[in-house]
């Protein structure tokens, strides 16, 4: 008889069922408690929570956290129990959600003037659904989490209810999600019929070396549509611009943060643990590289023509997404160990500068950049603050995004890829010169001032609500800390001795399918992995880093001086008319963007399904 | 083995995406979305279905537990789809009441406030 451990394996569940109790005690009492309850209580959750994963991620390092529920341990290698799998990747993403919600509440405080318990339980049952959807180890519960995680997203999404864009957002996001969820129960309940089991390592083991057939293709294209839908993959992304745009800025920090990671994470996880021995490496390789890249250029691009901050950085949430499915997509080790890296540094300054996108909002009334130029110049510190952020989304060394999107291009290119460093600095640096374009003209004043007509098809940061009474005369001290926090763990990843050392190893267990069953069906623990010693840091991967932000910058002063330069006009010109085109595309209309979601279902089918034939 | 009620689940679900593609009624949008999700349930209680067993309850009259009966868990997991149907068909409706307060319309191709 195996035995499974009962002491840690219980904080798993635990960790789940929290946020949804307290989310309910706060539901039924928040009307009669004062708001400094609600505020306490909903932090005191959620710091409860980082102090349960921090333990389990501990000793996940020493081995997978199995839980199977209510004891219905398997025999044999078999059960028809319901399984938490707690592994590095799975435990240090769920980490970093109950981080960030705990940042997201402490910058709530005293931002939002005006809200009831609602939105704390809100965010609370959306963190029990994101530590659910990355603990669990059974195909049915991820949909289950992954439409708890959506439910509570839509609802804050559109919860600046008075807000004709916040709606507009809320209602695609919710219709694009559920009916990517739809497809991905098709897929499951597909694998249902083959296997007669649901838990992943079951699955896995079932499936292993089977012949990829129709339905197997079927059920691996459903179930990577819902996920990937989730992760803003392209064509799927429509839904995050504008759910992004309006959300309420300390969701959009959930969002971008680790939402939409999640995606990449659940996507990864499902083929890593049941497909990865079905089909051919090559042909899911390429699959995802294409698809990246793909996601990649069109982020980057979107995001260079936005004028609306928020919507500015949601586009290069979109193009980082094509990063790291670059990244993970080329299946090794180090791909996987760079994606995880590049996503956690991506967290910290990406979040920090949603953040600073909130106090632009609340002190000046909007977050267009062309009717704020020269607004900001009063901002000391502020301004400051956004020039390192946008230097740090480019990658500049030591941040955590630069380490990662270091690892990121040497395993793309150690698989095979050998243009990727170039992909992977041209699309980061175009984000950062975004960020930094934008900037300059609302901090500093920079560059000549520009019309600030709204051109057809684009959409303005003036309709904006700000999310406090009133403006706001200097930023509080409340709002200032969690972006010192968030930047500043951005750094410590990229300083941290054994960041990159941690991230392989993590990344080792992550990818081998064999150890996840063995650990997960028998409670023996699988053969250590042998820990490597890796610096964090190459030479090559810091020139490629520095010339990123050296781009950033260039391309973000070529961006506000480009009236001045007559021959780059002409060229800027010329490109024109195919940047209408992708505006065109990006329309708002919830039925093109289901039409776009059929399209990259077909795609999909494409890439993996005929390769096979 | 048939293969009917698999194309009917296909079928349901491609009925309603074109549904969603084609609408101009946010709520006709919310139901087409429904109207797909119902391909799941036809699918998922197609997969445990034999012909000729009793349903899956041993209470009484008494089922032997020897004797086949239809597989449960995917029945348990169409309920559980259905509880999902309706909490997220509830929070779009009340999105789309919304959207009809704030834009004017209730035509999914007619807002604008968000483009590019």
């Amino acid at each position: 008889m195996v035995t499974f451990d009962h002491g840690v394996a219980l904080l798993p569940p635990i960790a789940i069922a929290v946020p949804i109790v307290v989310a309910s005690l706060l539901l039924a009492m928040g009307r009669r408690l004062p708001r400094v309850v609600v505020d306490a209580t909903a932090f005191a959750c959620a710091v409860a929570e980082v102090v349960m994963l921090a333990i389990v991620l501990q000793r996940a390092a020493e081995g997978r956290v199995v839980t199977w529920s209510a004891n219905w341990n398997p025999k044999n290698g078999y059960s028809v129990g319901i399984v938490l799998v707690s592994d590095e990747l799975g435990s240090g993403i769920a980490l970093l959600a109950a981080s960030l919600v705990v940042l997201a509440l402490v910058y709530s405080w005293r931002y939002f003037d005006d809200v009831d318990a609602h939105y704390h339980c809100l965010v609370l049952l959306f963190l029990a659904g994101m530590v659910g959807f990355a603990l669990t180890g059974d195909l049915f519960d991820m949909f289950v989490f992954f439409e708890l995680m959506g439910a509570a997203a839509y609802a804050l999404t559109g919860f600046k209810i008075e807000d004709r864009t916040a709606v507009q957002g809320a209602l695609n996001f919710g219709v694009v999600n559920s009916l990517g969820a739809y497809i991905a129960l098709m897929g499951v309940g597909l694998l249902y019929a083959r296997v007669g089991n649901l838990t992943l390592p079951q699955l896995g083991e079932a499936l292993a070396h089977h012949r990829p057939d129709a339905l197997l293709v079927a059920a691996f294209v459903a179930v990577m549509t819902g996920l990937l839908v989730k992760a803003a993959m392209a064509p799927f992304h429509f839904w995050l611009a504008d759910a992004h745009a309006v959300a309420p800025t300390p969701i959009c920090v959930l969002f971008s943060g680790v939402m939409v990671p999640l995606g990449i994470y659940g996507a990864f996880r499902v083929y890593w643990v049941v497909f990865s021995r079905v089909f051919p490496v090559g042909d899911i390789r390429r699959t995802f590289v294409v698809m990246g890249v793909l996601t990649a250029l069109i982020g980057a691009v979107m995001c260079l023509a936005q004028r609306h901050f928020k919507r500015l950085l949601a586009y290069s949430t979109i193009a980082h997404v094509g990063l790291f499915l670059v990244a993970a997509g080329c299946l090794s080790d180090s791909g996987t160990a760079g994606a995880a890296l590049y996503i956690a540094g991506h967290a910290g300054v990406k979040c920090a500068l949603f953040l600073l996108a909130g106090t632009m909002l609340n002190r000046y009334g909007s977050v267009d950049e062309l009717d704020l130029f020269g607004r900001g110049t009063d901002a000391r510190v502020t301004r400051w603050l956004f020039v390192i952020a946008g230097l740090a989304l480019a990658g500049l060394p030591p941040f955590g995004t630069g380490l990662g999107k270091a690892v990121s291009e040497e395993a793309a290119s150690h698989a095979g890829y050998g243009w990727s460093p170039l992909l992977f600095v041209a699309v980061s640096a175009a984000t950062g010169a975004a960020v930094l374009r934008a900037t300059g003209r609302v901090y500093f004043g920079l560059g000549d001032q520009p019309p600030a007509r709204l051109q057809h098809e684009q959409t303005s940061g003036s309709e904006e609500k700000p999310e406090v009474k009133g403006l706001l005369g200097r930023v509080r001290v409340t709002m200032l800390v969690p972006i010192l926090v968030l930047l500043g763990g951005a750094l410590a990843l990229g300083l941290l001795p054994g960041a990159h050392a941690a991230a392989e190893s993590a990344a080792a267990a992550f990818t081998d399918p064999s150890a996840y069953a063995t650990e997960a069906l028998t409670g023996r623990a699988a053969p250590a992995i042998p820990v490597l010693h890796v610096g964090n840091w190459t030479w090559s991967g810091v020139l490629l880093d520095l010339l990123s932000a050296a781009l950033a910058v260039g391309g973000a002063a070529v961006a506000l001086y480009a009236a001045r330069l007559g021959r780059l006009r002409q060229i800027a010109n010329g490109g024109r008319p195919m940047l209408q085109g992708l505006r065109r595309v990006h329309s708002g209309l919830v039925t093109d963007y289901v039409a776009w979601l059929m399209t990259g279902v077909a795609t999909l089918g494409g890439l993996v399904g005929l390769p096979l034939r | 083995m048939t293969y009917y009620a698999y194309i009917v689940a296909v079928f349901v679900l491609l009925t309603g995406v074109f549904g969603i593609v084609r609408s101009r009624n946010l709520i006709h949008t919310v139901v087409c979305l429904s109207v797909a999700q119902s391909g799941t349930y036809v699918l998922l209680l197609a997969v445990g279905y034999q012909r000729g067993v009793s349903p899956p309850v041993f209470g009484s009259p008494p089922v032997k537990p020897s004797t086949s009966v239809t597989d449960p868990l995917v029945q348990a997991l169409t309920l559980t789809d259905i509880v999902v149907s309706a909490t997220v068909t509830a929070l779009l409706l009340a999105i789309a009441v919304q959207v009809h307060k704030r834009h004017g319309t209730v035509d999914p191709n007619e807002l604008v406030a968000l483009e590019g």
